[in-house]
């Protein structure tokens, strides 16, 4: 079953900006998906257009099946949100914000007490239940809206921009959290501007520019079409010019690094012999840049360039 | 295969929520988190109308209304007193959901309300409930301040609480357009200061009208808070200066406009969605 669909999906705002120009999107129940795009691309339009906080212009929204339009009551239950901004009553306590939303929800009082304690303790909240929600951290705000998110126990998560601003321990524990409650059966849609986080965790991606969807694939086969990748190699001992390596374009940022553009049919075996047949000996190796973003700064330039 | 798919269907329809339960239950937390609110913030939505009622029971009721004499067969402080207790119910109906549904908009925690299944007839029925809360216990309060000042005989208990009901109602839907399409705290003061402040002043609070020349008593005519003073007043002295039965045309006739209102501009997303 899918979990979502979009079809033909259309924004245009009062001002006349059109935020989507008929997308078409599927995401199978069970996912974990991202929605990537640079600022302004329309996933946030297409987000508030699921949840209702933002007007459709023309096409079809399903959730689980449950059109938008005619459904909305039934297709509102499925879904928890994550939004990006802190949207919860600022001078409200912990306890309450989530006793409420659990409320909206028609969850009794007793079953909200329990999810209460569940979420807050999995997210590392739970010392913070009778503490005024503006006397967070940033961190514990944003698991506050995912705990807030799942009081319901949603079918379909949307988190939109979840770990923004946080700092990577509370990041790391996030991940490992939106997997387990992915793996327990919620279908999660993630959008986030930290491309490392879509690649560890979802396993399909959509990426959406200027209102248009230009990839929707595996994550797999997505990263598979990057036809070159930038490797860094941090050497042992200092050098003083990079070596020549012939077919392969090398950089030397630094005495002690070098930079290898690699495509997709060469070898990095070939490039460590060639290194250490010039004597130098490599202590460790990473990508330059994240491979998704790679991707993703690619697709959008290409369609840039492509719309002149 | 087919089997799976129709036990996956099944399993699906049971998650769902049955939407009846959800709507009792998500009604009573709007309410309950309202009335939270009310009592939270008591310094601002109990103490001042308090202090106000008073004030205006110390200087018109006592000091001034001794000089005034009768009015309407009955000494000032009494024949004031419904229209102060009005007044109070008046305001403070508006007042809690004009500031609360506008919080909610401005700290953007309206949006927890309309993701949820609610539907928006049953958000504003929560609102208004906590507009009339407040304004019955501002009202309530009012009244055992009378009671200090004055003794108070009731002509009809049905008409009283009837005219108070209806009147919160009326306020707490209005204060609710207000809130929905107000952008900025000015907005949700210019109301009431320009139009709620002088049409309940001049609305019958503290005279008849017909104390008033005739061009002015037409006027008045045209102010629908006379009506509820009137009915409210006569539901407590037994007089006054509007036919009672469309004093009752005018508030059910309002409240259902206006709630007709607050659902369509809530389910068209006026002033709360994009």
């Amino acid at each position: 079953m899918q979990a979502l669909t979009f079809e033909q999906l259309t924004k245009t705002y009062k001002n006349g900006v059109q935020a989507l120009k008929g997308i078409d999107l599927a995401v199978e129940e069970g996912d974990f998906f991202a929605l990537l795009g640079p600022n302004g691309a329309g996933k946030t339009t297409a987000i508030g257009i699921v949840t209702s906080l933002v007007n459709k212009t023309s096409g079809k929204v399903r959730v689980f099946g449950h059109d938008i339009d005619t459904e909305l009551a039934v297709a509102k239950s499925c879904i928890g949100l994550v939004p990006q901004e802190i949207n919860f009553n600022q001078f409200e306590t912990v306890t309450t914000i989530l006793l409420n939303q659990a409320g909206f929800y028609g969850i009794p009082r007793q079953l909200a007490a329990q999810r209460l304690e569940k979420y807050l303790t999995a997210l590392q909240l739970w010392e913070k239940r009778n503490a005024v929600s503006r006397t967070l951290s940033g961190g514990m705000k944003r698991r506050l809206m995912i705990a807030r998110a799942l009081m319901h126990e949603p079918r379909l998560l949307i988190l939109d921009e979840p770990t923004a601003g946080v700092d990577i321990e509370v990041r790391r524990t996030m991940w490992t959290f939106m997997r387990d409650i992915n793996a327990a059966g919620t279908t999660i849609i993630l959008t986030t501007h930290y491309l490392e986080e879509a690649e560890n965790l979802c396993r399909h991606v959509a990426i959406i520019d200027k209102g248009r969807i230009i990839e929707n694939d595996r994550m797999s086969r997505v990263l598979r079409k990057l036809q070159t990748e930038v490797f860094v190699f941090n050497l042992r001992n200092p050098i003083s010019a990079p070596p020549v390596l012939p077919g392969y374009a090398v950089s030397m940022p630094d005495d002690h690094s070098l930079e290898i553009e690699v495509s997709k049919d060469q070898s990095l075996n070939d490039i460590f012999s060639r290194l250490s047949a010039s004597g130098m000996e490599v202590l460790s190796m990473r990508n330059k840049t994240n491979r998704l973003e790679e991707l993703f700064m690619r697709l959008v330039n290409q369609k840039e360039a492509a719309h002149g | 295969m087919d089997n799976a798919v129709d036990r996956s269907s099944l399993a699906a329809a049971v998650k769902e929520p049955a939407l009846l339960k959800t709507n009792i239950v998500g009604f009573n937390t709007i309410v309950i988190r309202e009335f939270s609110r009310i009592i939270r913030i008591w310094g601002q939505t109990i103490v001042p109308p308090a202090i106000t009622a008073t004030l205006y029971f110390i200087i018109f009721g006592s000091l001034i209304g001794g000089r005034i004499g009768d009015m309407g067969g009955y000494t000032y402080i009494q024949y004031i007193a419904p229209g102060l207790i009005m007044m109070s119910v008046i305001t403070n109906s508006y007042g809690n959901v004009v500031s609360s549904f506008f919080g909610a908009k401005f700290g953007k925690h309206i949006e927890e309300l309309l993701v949820s299944p609610l539907p928006s007839w049953l958000i504003v029925a929560g609102y208004v409930v906590g507009g009339m809360v407040r304004g019955i216990i501002v009202g309530g309060v009012v009244t055992a301040i009378t009671l200090i000042f004055t003794h108070m005989k009731i002509h009809s208990i049905t008409v009283v609480l009837s005219a108070v009901l209806l009147s919160s109602i009326v306020f707490a839907l209005a204060g609710m357009i207000n809130a929905i399409f107000a952008k900025n705290f000015d907005q949700i003061s210019f109301i009431p200061t320009f139009v709620l402040t002088p049409l309940t002043y001049l609305g019958g609070v503290f005279y008849t009208i017909k104390l008033l020349p005739g061009w002015a008593q037409g006027i008045s005519h045209g102010n629908p808070i006379l009506y509820m003073v009137n009915a409210f007043r006569y539901g407590f002295l037994g007089v006054s200066d509007v036919n009672v039965g469309l004093a009752y045309t005018i508030m059910i006739g309002a409240a259902v406009v206006l709630y007709i209102a607050c659902v369509w501009l809530l389910h068209r997303g006026v002033g709360t969605r994009e």
